[in-house]
């Protein structure tokens, strides 16, 4: 497409008549596209820019006659912070650990789920749940009903096995959110994982057994190989989502004890609507901006590879 | 397991012969299975789905103690050991109506139909002109949609903040519909478009040469074709809108407060309140259960935003 019409905008301008109807194509061509641009345009890359030019202005709500240009001061502050740095740290190993443990648990049960068995669609229902629970809801449940230290559901599963009134929450604050985010993600990881088991081809599962191989060689020969594409896609959607985790952060830990459950979200969450403190709270925002950029292309590769083999289909 | 048994059984391998008149034991076993295979494979097909259903039971058993306390009296939901056997009893869902839960229900409520109608609206006429009738640089215009989609929502709440709080529509319904509107349309679109693509060519080619209008071809053909996956978009839309906590947190305080900020009324209360709270997330996490369980054909399409089928 955009090769049959660069020709035609290379022209020069005001010249015949078909061209200006070219002109008028091409926007009857954008104008579907053009409301739904124009809102996301406004409401994400205005805002956007908006963080940019904050951030490097010396500004806090609660003291706004201090505010005035403040150049790369605000940037100086956030790498010299010491929370900054444990929050960028937290947010790597909650990222990090969540996704490990839930893309092993997905691809476990999305074996699992590709066998055949009684009652298979109902125990893919009740897996798939997790995911489903409204995060708030799920964090304040873990909180109260499963990491309660005194009548908690997790200390009494754990008795048999000499646990005792572990606070999990403030004892063990980190493993506590990653065992929950991974309860929450492991559905998601296998849903992709299952999606790409079931679309392998079955003449090759069948050449497979023909050649004598058994169901691990079948699985780390065969079948590995073309989840490979799967298991990238889950892991690096899951990353992206998992980056900006929030809502359990906020109801369990509230960032603590301490600063040892702060990831990057809450810490901007908490630089902006506790203390106020717009021009580091948006220097923040940039830096995470521009790793997660770093990131997102890691991701829109793997995305675009996926799409690329639609077309060709 | 069950995969090994015809290769032992009914295929004679020369390999597994001779191994078999080398080891008595690996015959015997060889035998048993040759005479039983059904048995055999319906032992390990039973063992499969007890350790299926037992991680099923597991994993959901917090929802579904969730569910439990919340038909509970309070002296019942917080004991050591938990309470299993109690009479049910709905008081701890009339409390929470009590406490006014009705209109974060209807808000929640406003802000994901709200935001569902309106993604739909703008997406479908997008996707078309991503795939169907592709503007120039489509490309670059489908990637900039979801690379809006991975940007950290943290990166924008200050401005959206500030900027909602000068023109006066902070705490405001409308405003929050519209941040869930563009939050969901990078989802919409690329899924709305995977729809799109497979149409069958022919029937578009159809409606061309007979000289259907734009409109025409959306209303009579297109539309009618893509309804299942443009129910299913929108099923998934409602569920990132109901569940979304950040946005309401942060640009919403009392009259245009959602469901997931009402649950934070329960923070402050450690525990003391835990079948009121029960009752409360699972009024909240109902509506989404049920359309993920309905929407679970669709669900893989829509996270990895149509990518896979």
């Amino acid at each position: 497409m955009t090769v049959s019409t660069s020709p035609a905008a290379a022209q020069p301008r005001g010249g015949r008549a078909p061209q200006k109807l070219t002109q008028l194509e091409r926007w009857k061509l954008r104008g579907p596209l053009l409301p739904a641009l124009v809102l996301t345009v406004v409401l994400t890359q205005i805002p956007m820019l908006v963080t940019v030019y904050y951030s490097f202005q010396s500004r806090n709500l609660l003291r706004p006659e201090e505010s005035g240009f403040a150049g790369f001061a605000n940037y100086g502050r956030v790498f010299g912070d010491e929370q900054f740095r444990g929050a960028v740290l937290n947010t790597v190993v909650l990222t990090a650990s969540t996704v490990l443990l839930s893309i092993v648990l997905g691809i476990a049960l999305a074996v699992l789920l590709d066998q055949k068995f009684l009652g298979r669609s109902v125990v893919r229902t009740l897996l798939i749940t997790p995911f489903l629970v409204m995060p708030a809801a799920a964090a304040l449940l873990w909180k109260h009903a499963m990491f309660n230290p005194l009548f908690g559901i997790l200390n009494w599963a754990l008795s048999p096995f000499g646990v005792e009134r572990v606070d999990w929450a403030s004892q063990y604050p980190m493993t506590s959110i990653v065992l929950m985010l991974t309860w929450q993600w492991t559905p998601f990881m296998m849903l992709i994982v299952l999606a790409g088991l079931q679309s392998q081809s079955p003449e090759l599962l069948e050449a497979a057994k023909m050649d004598g191989a058994g169901p691990f060689k079948t699985f780390w020969f065969v079948t590995f190989p073309q989840l490979r594409q799967f298991i990238e896609l889950a892991i690096l959607l899951g990353s992206i989502f998992i980056v900006q985790t929030f809502d359990p952060i906020f109801l369990i830990t509230q960032g603590g004890p301490g600063q040892a459950t702060t990831n990057l979200p809450y810490f901007i969450y908490q630089r902006t609507f506790r203390a106020f403190e717009v021009g580091e709270a948006a220097a923040a925002g940039v830096i995470v901006v521009i790793a997660t950029i770093v990131i997102a292309n890691f991701a829109l590769r793997v995305v675009s590879s996926l799409f690329r083999e639609e077309e060709r289909a | 397991m069950t995969k090994l048994l015809p290769a032992s059984s009914s295929h004679e391998a020369p390999t597994s012969g001779d191994e078999a008149t080398r080891v008595p034991t690996a015959d015997t076993a060889a035998r048993h299975r040759g005479r039983w295979p059904l048995l055999w494979s319906r032992l390990g097909r039973a063992g499969i789905g007890l350790l299926g259903w037992t991680i099923a039971f597991v994993l959901f058993f917090p929802v579904l103690w969730m569910f439990l306390s919340g038909l509970k009296q309070e002296a019942q939901a917080s004991t050591d050991p938990p309470t299993f056997l109690f009479t049910p009893t709905l008081d701890q869902f009339e409390a929470i109506f009590d406490r006014d839960f009705a209109p974060y229900l209807l808000n929640s409520l406003m802000a994901s139909v709200g935001s569902t109608f309106l993604v739909i609206v703008l997406a479908t006429p997008a996707a078309y002109a991503l795939s169907l009738a592709p503007v120039p640089k489509w490309r670059d215009s489908l990637f900039f949609f979801i690379s809006t989609r991975m940007m950290p929502m943290v990166a924008i709440i200050l401005p959206l903040y500030v900027i909602a709080n000068d023109i006066g529509v902070l705490d405001n319904i409308t405003m929050l519909s519209l941040v869930y509107t563009v939050m969901n349309l990078p989802i919409a679109v690329w899924m709305i478009r995977s729809f799109l693509l497979e149409l069958p060519k022919g029937v578009l080619e159809a409606a061309k040469v007979d000289g259907a209008t734009f409109g025409v071809e959306l209303r009579r053909i297109i539309l009618p074709m893509i309804a299942p996956g443009l129910a299913a978009t929108a099923l998934i839309c409602f569920i990132f809108a109901w569940n979304e906590f950040f946005f309401a947190v942060s640009l919403t305080s009392t009259r245009a407060a959602t469901v997931p900020v009402f649950l934070t009324g329960f923070v402050t209360s450690e525990g003391l309140f835990l079948a009121r709270l029960s009752a409360a997330a699972t009024m909240a996490a109902l509506p989404v259960i049920l359309a993920g369980w309905i929407a679970q054909k669709w669900l893989v399409r829509g996270l990895t935003l149509g990518a896979v089928k």
